[in-house]
Protein backbone atom coordinates (compact mmCIF):
# COMPACT_ATOMS: atom_id res chain seq x y z
CA UNK A 1 0.00 0.00 0.00
CA UNK A 2 1.39 3.49 -0.83
CA UNK A 3 1.29 6.31 1.57
CA UNK A 4 -1.32 8.45 -0.47
CA UNK A 5 -3.83 5.56 -0.68
CA UNK A 6 -2.92 5.07 2.85
CA UNK A 7 -4.01 8.54 3.64
CA UNK A 8 -7.39 8.11 2.29
CA UNK A 9 -8.30 5.42 4.11
CA UNK A 10 -9.81 5.14 7.50
CA UNK A 11 -8.44 3.06 10.02
CA UNK A 12 -10.97 0.81 10.06
CA UNK A 13 -10.88 0.47 6.11
CA UNK A 14 -7.19 -0.40 6.74
CA UNK A 15 -8.32 -3.37 9.49
CA UNK A 16 -10.75 -4.81 7.24
CA UNK A 17 -8.73 -4.66 4.29
CA UNK A 18 -6.58 -6.32 5.90
CA UNK A 19 -8.42 -9.56 7.45
CA UNK A 20 -9.40 -10.03 3.93
CA UNK A 21 -6.27 -9.90 2.55
CA UNK A 22 -5.72 -12.71 5.27
CA UNK A 23 -8.47 -15.18 4.20
CA UNK A 24 -9.56 -13.88 7.98
CA UNK A 25 -13.35 -14.54 7.11
CA UNK A 26 -15.27 -14.72 10.69
CA UNK A 27 -15.04 -11.75 13.20
CA UNK A 28 -17.01 -11.74 16.10
CA UNK A 29 -17.30 -8.97 18.64
CA UNK A 30 -18.76 -7.74 21.82
CA UNK A 31 -19.88 -3.89 21.00
CA UNK A 32 -17.49 -0.99 21.58
CA UNK A 33 -18.19 2.68 20.07
CA UNK A 34 -15.06 3.57 18.92
CA UNK A 35 -15.09 0.02 17.08
CA UNK A 36 -18.48 0.83 15.36
CA UNK A 37 -17.61 2.06 12.22
CA UNK A 38 -15.63 -1.40 11.41
CA UNK A 39 -18.21 -3.44 12.88
CA UNK A 40 -21.11 -1.95 10.57
CA UNK A 41 -18.02 -2.20 7.85
CA UNK A 42 -17.84 -6.21 8.35
CA UNK A 43 -21.74 -6.50 8.70
CA UNK A 44 -21.76 -5.30 5.08
CA UNK A 45 -19.81 -7.39 3.30
CA UNK A 46 -20.23 -10.40 2.81
CA UNK A 47 -17.00 -12.10 3.11
CA UNK A 48 -17.44 -11.91 6.71
CA UNK A 49 -19.32 -13.68 9.40
CA UNK A 50 -19.78 -11.31 11.64
CA UNK A 51 -22.15 -11.34 14.91
CA UNK A 52 -22.36 -10.27 18.29
CA UNK A 53 -20.89 -12.53 21.57
CA UNK A 54 -22.74 -12.19 25.13
CA UNK A 55 -19.35 -12.06 26.72
CA UNK A 56 -15.58 -11.72 25.58
CA UNK A 57 -15.01 -15.17 26.32
CA UNK A 58 -17.32 -16.94 24.78
CA UNK A 59 -16.17 -14.99 21.67
CA UNK A 60 -12.28 -16.28 22.36
CA UNK A 61 -14.44 -20.22 22.73
CA UNK A 62 -16.15 -19.40 19.32
CA UNK A 63 -12.52 -18.43 17.25
CA UNK A 64 -10.70 -21.55 18.98
CA UNK A 65 -13.32 -23.96 17.33
CA UNK A 66 -13.26 -21.88 14.19
CA UNK A 67 -9.50 -21.82 13.68
CA UNK A 68 -9.77 -25.65 14.86
CA UNK A 69 -12.33 -26.12 12.29
CA UNK A 70 -9.97 -24.44 9.33
CA UNK A 71 -11.67 -20.95 9.57
CA UNK A 72 -9.60 -18.11 10.71
CA UNK A 73 -11.11 -15.59 12.58
CA UNK A 74 -11.03 -12.47 15.36
CA UNK A 75 -12.52 -10.80 18.18
CA UNK A 76 -13.38 -7.44 18.55
CA UNK A 77 -13.93 -6.02 22.04
CA UNK A 78 -13.06 -2.99 24.60
CA UNK A 79 -10.46 -2.99 27.16
CA UNK A 80 -13.03 -3.59 30.08
CA UNK A 81 -13.73 -6.44 28.06
CA UNK A 82 -9.93 -7.81 27.80
CA UNK A 83 -9.96 -7.51 31.42
CA UNK A 84 -12.55 -10.75 31.47
CA UNK A 85 -9.78 -12.91 29.42
CA UNK A 86 -7.13 -13.89 32.12
CA UNK A 87 -8.37 -17.45 32.20
CA UNK A 88 -9.39 -18.01 28.66
CA UNK A 89 -6.38 -17.24 27.32
CA UNK A 90 -4.30 -19.11 30.08
CA UNK A 91 -6.33 -22.19 30.07
CA UNK A 92 -7.21 -22.65 26.28
CA UNK A 93 -5.84 -20.12 23.89
CA UNK A 94 -2.01 -20.06 24.54
CA UNK A 95 -2.08 -24.20 26.04
CA UNK A 96 -3.49 -25.46 22.45
CA UNK A 97 -1.16 -22.43 20.21
CA UNK A 98 -4.34 -20.75 19.02
CA UNK A 99 -3.78 -18.10 16.49
CA UNK A 100 -6.44 -16.13 17.88
CA UNK A 101 -6.63 -12.32 16.62
CA UNK A 102 -7.49 -9.96 19.50
CA UNK A 103 -8.61 -6.47 18.33
CA UNK A 104 -8.78 -4.02 21.77
CA UNK A 105 -10.22 -0.64 21.47
CA UNK A 106 -8.39 0.70 24.25
CA UNK A 107 -10.03 2.92 26.87
CA UNK A 108 -8.75 4.13 30.18
CA UNK A 109 -5.83 6.39 28.88
CA UNK A 110 -5.09 9.90 26.73
CA UNK A 111 -8.61 11.63 27.82
CA UNK A 112 -10.54 9.07 29.62
CA UNK A 113 -13.10 10.34 31.81
CA UNK A 114 -14.45 7.06 33.42
CA UNK A 115 -12.16 6.00 36.26
CA UNK A 116 -13.67 2.00 36.03
CA UNK A 117 -12.23 2.39 32.70
CA UNK A 118 -8.84 3.97 33.79
CA UNK A 119 -8.32 1.25 36.42
CA UNK A 120 -8.72 -1.76 33.95
CA UNK A 121 -6.99 -0.21 31.76
CA UNK A 122 -3.84 -0.49 33.23
CA UNK A 123 -4.38 -4.13 33.73
CA UNK A 124 -4.10 -5.08 30.20
CA UNK A 125 -0.76 -4.77 29.36
CA UNK A 126 0.75 -7.23 32.10
CA UNK A 127 -1.89 -10.00 31.93
CA UNK A 128 -0.70 -9.94 27.96
CA UNK A 129 2.91 -9.64 29.32
CA UNK A 130 2.32 -12.53 32.19
CA UNK A 131 1.15 -14.45 29.19
CA UNK A 132 4.03 -14.26 26.94
CA UNK A 133 1.40 -13.28 24.39
CA UNK A 134 2.54 -10.79 21.56
CA UNK A 135 0.97 -7.30 21.53
CA UNK A 136 1.17 -4.35 19.57
CA UNK A 137 -0.16 -1.07 20.64
CA UNK A 138 -0.75 0.94 17.49
CA UNK A 139 -0.86 4.66 16.97
CA UNK A 140 -0.37 5.53 13.43
CA UNK A 141 -2.21 4.81 10.22
CA UNK A 142 0.43 4.30 8.50
CA UNK A 143 1.72 2.03 10.19
CA UNK A 144 -1.74 0.13 11.09
CA UNK A 145 -1.60 -2.38 7.66
CA UNK A 146 1.77 -3.10 8.13
CA UNK A 147 1.52 -4.19 11.78
CA UNK A 148 -1.52 -6.07 10.97
CA UNK A 149 -0.92 -7.90 7.80
CA UNK A 150 2.45 -9.61 9.37
CA UNK A 151 1.36 -10.15 12.83
CA UNK A 152 -1.91 -12.06 11.72
CA UNK A 153 1.05 -13.79 9.27
CA UNK A 154 3.40 -14.19 12.29
CA UNK A 155 0.64 -15.77 14.48
CA UNK A 156 -0.48 -18.21 12.10
CA UNK A 157 2.81 -19.50 11.11
CA UNK A 158 3.56 -19.76 15.11
CA UNK A 159 0.37 -20.90 16.27
CA UNK A 160 0.26 -17.50 18.75
CA UNK A 161 -2.13 -15.66 19.34
CA UNK A 162 -1.60 -11.93 18.76
CA UNK A 163 -3.47 -8.72 20.34
CA UNK A 164 -4.01 -4.97 18.40
CA UNK A 165 -4.35 -2.30 20.98
CA UNK A 166 -5.93 0.27 19.00
CA UNK A 167 -4.96 3.51 20.73
CA UNK A 168 -7.18 7.06 20.74
CA UNK A 169 -4.21 8.40 18.64
CA UNK A 170 -5.16 6.01 16.29
CA UNK A 171 -9.04 5.72 16.52
CA UNK A 172 -10.00 8.98 18.04
CA UNK A 173 -10.64 7.29 21.33
CA UNK A 174 -13.76 7.81 23.01
CA UNK A 175 -14.26 11.58 24.09
CA UNK A 176 -16.18 13.33 27.31
CA UNK A 177 -19.11 15.01 25.44
CA UNK A 178 -20.22 17.34 28.28
CA UNK B 1 -44.06 -18.48 33.33
CA UNK B 2 -45.50 -22.12 33.78
CA UNK B 3 -41.99 -23.79 33.66
CA UNK B 4 -42.06 -27.57 32.69
CA UNK B 5 -40.52 -29.26 35.40
CA UNK B 6 -37.59 -32.27 35.26
CA UNK B 7 -39.24 -34.44 38.25
CA UNK B 8 -40.79 -36.68 35.86
CA UNK B 9 -37.27 -37.34 33.94
CA UNK B 10 -35.29 -40.35 34.97
CA UNK B 11 -32.04 -40.11 36.67
CA UNK B 12 -28.87 -41.47 34.24
CA UNK B 13 -25.59 -41.85 34.44
CA UNK B 14 -23.17 -39.98 31.94
CA UNK B 15 -20.41 -42.33 31.02
CA UNK B 16 -23.62 -44.49 30.13
CA UNK B 17 -24.74 -42.01 27.88
CA UNK B 18 -22.11 -40.82 26.39
CA UNK B 19 -21.22 -44.12 25.53
CA UNK B 20 -24.31 -44.61 23.71
CA UNK B 21 -24.60 -41.61 22.30
CA UNK B 22 -20.37 -42.08 20.54
CA UNK B 23 -21.98 -45.32 19.17
CA UNK B 24 -24.14 -43.49 17.20
CA UNK B 25 -21.97 -41.23 15.45
CA UNK B 26 -20.66 -43.09 12.02
CA UNK B 27 -19.80 -39.89 10.04
CA UNK B 28 -17.17 -38.01 11.53
CA UNK B 29 -19.30 -35.90 14.02
CA UNK B 30 -16.82 -33.82 16.11
CA UNK B 31 -17.52 -33.66 20.09
CA UNK B 32 -16.52 -30.94 22.55
CA UNK B 33 -16.48 -32.25 26.02
CA UNK B 34 -16.70 -29.76 28.75
CA UNK B 35 -14.12 -29.75 31.32
CA UNK B 36 -13.96 -32.24 34.26
CA UNK B 37 -15.92 -35.51 34.46
CA UNK B 38 -17.63 -34.54 31.08
CA UNK B 39 -14.65 -34.91 29.15
CA UNK B 40 -13.30 -37.84 31.72
CA UNK B 41 -16.32 -39.65 30.41
CA UNK B 42 -16.11 -38.59 26.49
CA UNK B 43 -12.26 -39.59 26.57
CA UNK B 44 -12.99 -43.14 28.76
CA UNK B 45 -15.77 -44.20 25.69
CA UNK B 46 -13.56 -44.19 23.22
CA UNK B 47 -10.61 -42.18 21.95
CA UNK B 48 -11.72 -40.37 18.55
CA UNK B 49 -9.46 -37.82 16.73
CA UNK B 50 -12.87 -35.92 16.04
CA UNK B 51 -13.25 -35.16 19.74
CA UNK B 52 -11.88 -32.18 21.62
CA UNK B 53 -11.06 -32.37 25.45
CA UNK B 54 -10.96 -29.13 27.35
CA UNK B 55 -8.95 -28.77 30.04
CA UNK B 56 -9.94 -25.45 31.55
CA UNK B 57 -12.08 -22.33 30.33
CA UNK B 58 -14.82 -23.45 32.34
CA UNK B 59 -18.11 -22.95 30.46
CA UNK B 60 -16.90 -23.20 26.69
CA UNK B 61 -17.80 -26.31 25.30
CA UNK B 62 -20.69 -25.02 23.60
CA UNK B 63 -18.75 -21.73 22.17
CA UNK B 64 -16.08 -24.03 20.82
CA UNK B 65 -18.32 -26.16 19.54
CA UNK B 66 -20.23 -23.31 17.55
CA UNK B 67 -16.61 -22.28 15.81
CA UNK B 68 -15.95 -25.63 14.72
CA UNK B 69 -20.21 -26.04 13.47
CA UNK B 70 -19.27 -22.29 11.63
CA UNK B 71 -15.92 -23.83 10.42
CA UNK B 72 -17.53 -26.84 9.09
CA UNK B 73 -21.33 -26.65 7.67
CA UNK B 74 -21.37 -30.37 6.62
CA UNK B 75 -19.62 -31.57 9.72
CA UNK B 76 -22.66 -32.20 12.69
CA UNK B 77 -20.88 -30.72 15.99
CA UNK B 78 -22.02 -32.30 19.36
CA UNK B 79 -21.00 -30.05 22.95
CA UNK B 80 -21.20 -31.93 25.90
CA UNK B 81 -21.75 -29.90 28.84
CA UNK B 82 -21.92 -29.77 32.89
CA UNK B 83 -24.57 -27.98 34.60
CA UNK B 84 -22.65 -26.25 36.70
CA UNK B 85 -20.96 -25.08 33.11
CA UNK B 86 -23.47 -24.23 30.98
CA UNK B 87 -24.82 -21.85 34.10
CA UNK B 88 -21.72 -20.03 34.36
CA UNK B 89 -22.33 -19.26 30.40
CA UNK B 90 -25.99 -19.45 30.16
CA UNK B 91 -25.23 -16.26 27.15
CA UNK B 92 -24.03 -19.00 24.79
CA UNK B 93 -27.62 -20.17 24.22
CA UNK B 94 -28.94 -17.13 23.07
CA UNK B 95 -26.04 -16.77 20.93
CA UNK B 96 -26.47 -20.38 19.59
CA UNK B 97 -29.79 -19.21 18.99
CA UNK B 98 -29.37 -16.64 16.91
CA UNK B 99 -26.68 -18.03 14.16
CA UNK B 100 -29.25 -21.04 14.09
CA UNK B 101 -26.69 -23.58 12.72
CA UNK B 102 -28.66 -26.70 11.86
CA UNK B 103 -24.95 -29.08 12.69
CA UNK B 104 -25.01 -28.59 16.17
CA UNK B 105 -26.35 -30.29 19.27
CA UNK B 106 -25.94 -29.43 22.86
CA UNK B 107 -25.65 -32.46 25.59
CA UNK B 108 -26.34 -31.48 29.00
CA UNK B 109 -25.22 -33.35 31.81
CA UNK B 110 -27.26 -32.34 34.91
CA UNK B 111 -26.33 -33.70 38.16
CA UNK B 112 -27.32 -30.34 40.44
CA UNK B 113 -23.85 -30.28 41.68
CA UNK B 114 -20.32 -29.13 41.08
CA UNK B 115 -19.47 -32.24 41.50
CA UNK B 116 -15.41 -32.17 40.94
CA UNK B 117 -14.89 -29.23 43.38
CA UNK B 118 -16.78 -30.85 46.09
CA UNK B 119 -20.46 -31.55 45.08
CA UNK B 120 -21.91 -28.03 46.25
CA UNK B 121 -25.36 -28.03 44.65
CA UNK B 122 -26.15 -25.41 41.34
CA UNK B 123 -29.00 -23.77 41.22
CA UNK B 124 -30.32 -26.45 38.23
CA UNK B 125 -30.89 -28.49 41.60
CA UNK B 126 -33.98 -27.35 42.88
CA UNK B 127 -35.02 -24.07 40.81
CA UNK B 128 -33.53 -23.69 37.30
CA UNK B 129 -34.93 -25.37 34.56
CA UNK B 130 -31.74 -25.84 31.94
CA UNK B 131 -34.49 -26.78 29.25
CA UNK B 132 -36.31 -24.08 29.66
CA UNK B 133 -33.31 -21.45 30.22
CA UNK B 134 -32.50 -22.97 26.69
CA UNK B 135 -36.24 -22.59 25.37
CA UNK B 136 -36.32 -19.16 26.69
CA UNK B 137 -33.06 -18.19 25.00
CA UNK B 138 -35.11 -19.24 21.27
CA UNK B 139 -33.17 -23.03 20.81
CA UNK B 140 -36.94 -24.19 20.45
CA UNK B 141 -35.64 -27.79 20.19
CA UNK B 142 -34.52 -28.46 23.68
CA UNK B 143 -36.04 -31.48 25.11
CA UNK B 144 -35.48 -33.10 28.61
CA UNK B 145 -34.40 -36.88 28.22
CA UNK B 146 -37.04 -39.42 29.78
CA UNK B 147 -34.82 -42.27 30.07
CA UNK B 148 -32.17 -43.85 28.23
CA UNK B 149 -34.23 -44.98 25.01
CA UNK B 150 -35.86 -41.55 24.86
CA UNK B 151 -31.82 -40.07 24.89
CA UNK B 152 -31.34 -42.20 22.02
CA UNK B 153 -34.69 -41.08 20.32
CA UNK B 154 -33.86 -37.55 21.13
CA UNK B 155 -30.13 -37.92 19.94
CA UNK B 156 -31.07 -39.34 16.54
CA UNK B 157 -33.57 -37.02 15.68
CA UNK B 158 -31.14 -34.32 16.52
CA UNK B 159 -28.51 -36.23 14.09
CA UNK B 160 -31.04 -36.73 11.47
CA UNK B 161 -33.38 -33.83 11.48
CA UNK B 162 -30.93 -30.44 11.99
CA UNK B 163 -30.53 -28.21 14.69
CA UNK B 164 -29.80 -26.27 16.59
CA UNK B 165 -30.64 -29.19 19.50
CA UNK B 166 -30.59 -29.46 22.88
CA UNK B 167 -31.08 -32.48 24.76
CA UNK B 168 -30.57 -32.09 29.05
CA UNK B 169 -30.29 -35.41 30.88
CA UNK B 170 -30.80 -35.96 34.56
CA UNK B 171 -27.51 -37.91 35.89
CA UNK B 172 -26.04 -39.52 38.89
CA UNK B 173 -23.53 -38.39 41.10
CA UNK B 174 -20.97 -41.56 39.61
CA UNK B 175 -17.70 -39.67 38.84
CA UNK B 176 -15.73 -39.71 35.52
CA UNK B 177 -15.23 -43.53 34.61
CA UNK B 178 -11.13 -42.18 33.02
CA UNK B 179 -9.20 -39.62 32.92
CA UNK B 180 -7.85 -37.37 30.22
CA UNK B 181 -4.54 -37.30 29.08
CA UNK B 182 -3.12 -33.18 29.75
CA UNK B 183 -1.39 -32.19 26.84
CA UNK B 184 -3.33 -29.14 25.07
CA UNK B 185 -0.96 -28.84 21.99
CA UNK B 186 -1.68 -32.92 21.49
CA UNK B 187 -4.93 -32.57 21.91
CA UNK B 188 -5.55 -29.94 19.71
CA UNK B 189 -3.13 -31.77 16.85
CA UNK B 190 -5.19 -34.66 16.85
CA UNK B 191 -8.52 -32.57 16.53
CA UNK B 192 -7.14 -30.72 13.30
CA UNK B 193 -5.98 -33.83 11.77
CA UNK B 194 -9.75 -35.43 12.77
CA UNK B 195 -11.64 -32.65 11.08
CA UNK B 196 -8.69 -32.89 8.14
CA UNK B 197 -7.36 -29.23 8.94
CA UNK B 198 -3.96 -28.38 8.74
CA UNK B 199 -2.46 -25.49 10.06
CA UNK B 200 -1.91 -23.08 7.72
Amino acid sequence: MNKASSQAQTWHDIVLDTLKSNNVRLAVYVPDRVLTPLIKALHADDFFTTFACTREEEALGIVAGAWMGGLRAAVLMQTSGFATLPNVLASLIVPCQIPALLFVSERGTLGEFNLGQAMVCRTMRPVLDSLGMVHHTITRQDELAFIVDRSIKQAVATQAPVTFILSPLLTGGKVFSA
Amino acid sequence: MNVPHTHNAKVMNRFELTRRLTGRLTRGEAVIGGIGNTNFDLWAAGQRPQNFYMLGSMGLAIPIALGVALAQPQRHVIALEGDGSLLMQLGCLATVAERAPKNLTIVVWDNGIYQITGAQPTASAATADLVAIAKGSGLHKSAWAADEEDFDRLFAAALSEGGPSLIAARIDNQPGVGEVDRDPVQIRARFMQGLGVTNK
